[in-house]
């Protein structure tokens, strides 16, 4: 089932959410299914707790690793502002998945700034295409809140129309075997969340 | 079977699979990964050296005994092996070298964005540059051969968004080491100047022979199609080009040193527009003008920064930015900091509030020149804290002196600051030096050096004394103190620049990622005590913050009760959790 469209995927957050590992997953599955696939990361100075992104493009042929400003299908924020942050990516019809989290950047928890209230509310205002949702809450009631991120796999690759079989047999192949269990359940949870949003 | 990869890791199996059995190089960031990959192959030899140039020096002797050999590092590190490297290239190799220069254009983890192609034009290196994972495997393969076939060691001159960009990579197969013949040949590898005169000649023979290849090299292709525009570029610019421009003509340089002119003045006959794509210097382009050719280059891209498709959109098709959606306005910035409970802080905290002048150096303290700690007068390069704190003392006097400190890593201590600490002592400064040792590499993902005593494959090895060292230098004060017990390192630095003689204060703990670490003693922020007065925020720690309703400070997730903001705390306000 190969087309000829290429998806672009940008993953958000807050250096060690976790993002990496999700972007890990999903390009690995693009591989199983056949597409070319780039994917770009920023390792270093940006990883102490600073602003991480994230790029996944899959389709017949993939030039650019990075994704045109205005031309993300999709994007996933494991953060509330970071996902705003980066929203320019976005295509004019593009989707939002937000977790519904807080990580208090460092001219907030000093006091110079003040954390934006309701943004993700603002943002489903300007974009319909909006799912919010609180992946550590769908991961503590699993039992491991260290699940969360493929919790959002479980919603991103729903988004993108990706088989879960797919997704499952590359969460096979990357988690640990004892986190097994509850990493696909968390995913299964995280499809089950799309659908309901949908 | 395809498999995803990242350059570096295409670079290392491209050396592998070349029949390369040593590897060496200083680990920096975006070049890392490539030696560490390197070290996973079966029957080869892998190390992190010293410093760049030492990494240099084992490469060129690696290779003069007959071996493969590869040597990595980030851009700003080939300035610090350059004097090898320069008079390597005249006494070419006997096993094949190549040499990595991982550069970053846009300085994501960098302090410049120097263009190290210049390195090839200066040295007379062929330069090779990769556009995808793929062709960093299989470039990386051929500079091998280059590099016996021109008798040179060969630049693969890759930037941070090849490095650390995933692409689909088919794997080849390993050709057997080669280990060849060693033979004294005295004119060849020792560079007296009579021998060197003779080896210059050599050079420029083969770098004539160069000129010739690049014609026809596989490396260097053109893409034909419509001729109204033809592009040269190479590298990462090259899929910017092929992603927002569609079917135009393309000069696609694999080799940026030397160039092909017979291939380009033919290229630049077959359109009606030539434009040059290359990010950060007119490297190409300067070349293509002084051949008489009319070109595009630079006065229509900037010198600054890495490019991006909309980038090349905006410049090339005149498109306008998208308008986005107008809430980037309210966010706060996220700048990175040190983590919850590392052990920089206390340091950091204690020099801005004694008002000291610091001479700071590369690693992941000076994140703390940012705000809040904003405790960093100068950072230049990498052991450069030191010789910065002695020029300071020598242009004011030893009353500055005394109120200025310089502050360098255990691993950039290493890398080089022994010989500027030799210096303060030969030239009777009175610097007060500390050493932050926190038992690794931090900044760079946590590779080890000569003193942590651990190799590159996480085997034990001999462990440098660092205290030792010092005391071998000459400098007879050398304390050792905890980073997070502020009264003893206040006393130290009091104590130590009071002196007028060079000390060095050692801060030694390990950094908190390198262990997991499991609070037992859990910390608390009593509403009772705390009147709001957030000294301890100013610490800049991710595991305190601010109420803004309770006017209160409280303790995160993320604390691991290290203690520091307890310290700070003037009410007591800050305790143990009662069980």
């Amino acid at each position: 089932m190969m087309q000829d469209k290429i998806t672009n995927v940008l993953i958000v957050g807050v250096g060690g959410q976790g993002t990496l590992l999700t972007s890990r997953i999903i390009a690995q599955v693009a591989v199983q299914m056949g597409y070319d696939v780039k994917v770009s990361e920023i390792h270093g100075m940006a990883q102490r707790g600073g602003s991480v992104v994230s790029q996944v493009r899959y389709g017949t042929k993939i030039y650019s690793p990075i994704i045109k400003k205005g031309d993300a299908d999709i994007i996933l924020g494991f953060e509330k502002i970071e996902t705003a942050r980066w929203l320019d990516y976005l295509k004019p019809d593009g989707m939002v998945i937000i977790n519904n989290e807080r990580v208090n950047p460092l001219p907030v928890m000093s006091g110079k700034a003040k954390y934006p209230d309701n943004i993700h509310e603002k943002i489903a205002a300007i974009l319909p295409q909006t799912v919010i949702v609180n992946a550590t809450e769908i991961a503590t009631d699993i039992g491991n809140v260290k699940a969360a991120n493929v919790a959002l796999v479980g919603l991103l690759s729903a988004a993108v129309g990706i088989p879960a079989e797919e997704v499952e047999k590359a969460i096979t192949d990357i988690v640990p075997r004892k986190a097994l269990e509850v990493n696909l359940q968390a995913f299964r949870e995280g499809r089950n969340r799309y659908r309901m949003a949908g | 079977m395809k498999q995803l990869m990242i350059g570096n890791e295409a670079i290392a199996r491209g050396a592998f699979e070349a029949g390369a059995t040593v590897a060496t190089a200083y680990p920096g960031t975006p070049s890392t990964e490539i030696v560490t990959n390197f070290a996973d192959f079966e029957g080869v030899y892998a190390q992190w050296a010293p410093n760049e140039k030492v990494a240099m020096e084992v490469g060129a002797g690696a290779s003069i005994g007959g071996a493969r050999t590869l040597v990595a590092m980030k851009h700003v590190g080939i300035n610090v092996a350059a004097d090898p490297l320069y008079t390597f290239a005249y006494t070419g190799v006997n096993g094949g070298m190549v040499i990595i220069s991982a550069d970053d254009p846009g300085m994501h983890s960098s302090q410049n964005e120097q263009d190290n192609r210049g390195y090839g034009r200066f040295a007379k290196l062929l330069v090779i540059e990769p556009s995808d994972s793929q062709e960093a495997l299989d470039f990386t393969r051929q500079a091998f051969d280059l590099s016996e076939q021109f008798d040179t060691p060969v630049m693969l001159r890759i930037t941070t968004r090849l490095a650390h960009s995933q692409t689909m990579v088919e794997k080849g197969e390993p050709q057997t080491p080669v280990l060849k013949e060693y033979k004294k040949n005295a004119p060849k590898y020792v560079m007296l100047p009579g021998y060197a005169r003779g080896r210059h000649v050599e050079v420029e023979k083969h770098f004539e022979a160069l000129r010739e290849y690049v014609e026809t090299s596989p490396l260097n292709r053109i893409e034909w199609g419509d001729r109204k525009i033809g592009i040269i570029t190479s590298g990462i610019p090259y899929q910017y080009v092929k992603e927002v421009m569609g079917d135009i003509s393309v000069l696609k340089l694999g080799i940026v040193n030397p160039l092909p002119r017979k291939m380009i003045e033919e290229f630049a006959a077959g359109v009606e527009r030539l434009i040059i794509v290359e990010e950060l210097e007119p490297v190409i382009e300067e070349q293509v003008r002084s051949w008489g050719i009319k070109v595009e280059g630079k006065e229509r891209f900037t010198l600054l920064g890495e490019y991006s498709p909309e980038y090349l959109e905006q410049q090339l098709k005149g498109a306008v930015p998208p308008v986005g959606f107008g809430l980037e306005k309210e966010i706060p910035a996220r700048p990175p900091l040190l983590c919850a409970g590392c052990p920089h802080r206390g340091v950091f905290h204690t020099l801005r509030r004694m008002k000291l002048k610091v001479a700071g150096d590369i690693g992941c303290y000076t994140l703390g020149a940012l705000s809040p700690l904003e405790g960093m007068d100068t950072c230049i390069c990498m052991g450069a804290s030191i010789g910065t704190a002695m020029g300071l003392e020598k242009a004011r006097g030893e009353e500055f002196a005394a109120k200025t400190v310089a502050v360098i890593g255990d691993s950039t201590f290493v890398h080089s600051g022994i010989t500027p600490l030799i210096d303060v002592v030969y030239n009777q400064g009175t610097s007060t030096v500390m050493i932050l040792d926190n038992d690794t590499t931090a900044m760079t993902g946590h590779q080890d050096h000569p003193a942590t005593g651990v190799n590159i494959r996480k085997q034990p090895t001999n462990k440098l004394d660092i205290e030792a060292l010092v005391r071998a230098i000459g400098v007879k004060n050398v304390r050792v103190v905890d980073p997070l017990k502020l009264d003893e390192l206040e006393t130290a630095l009091k104590e130590e620049l009071a002196r007028r003689e060079p000390s060095v204060i050692i801060a030694k703990r390990p950094c908190v990622l390198l262990e997991k670490v499991v609070v037992t003693n859990p910390i608390m922020v009593d509403p009772e005590l705390c009147t709001g007065c957030k000294s301890c925020i100013r610490v800049g720690c991710t595991g305190i913050s601010f109420n803004d309703e309770e006017k209160k400070a409280e303790i995160n997730a993320g604390c691991i009760a290290c203690g520091l903001c307890e310290q700070v705390c003037t009410f007591d306000a800050i305790k143990p959790v009662e069980v």
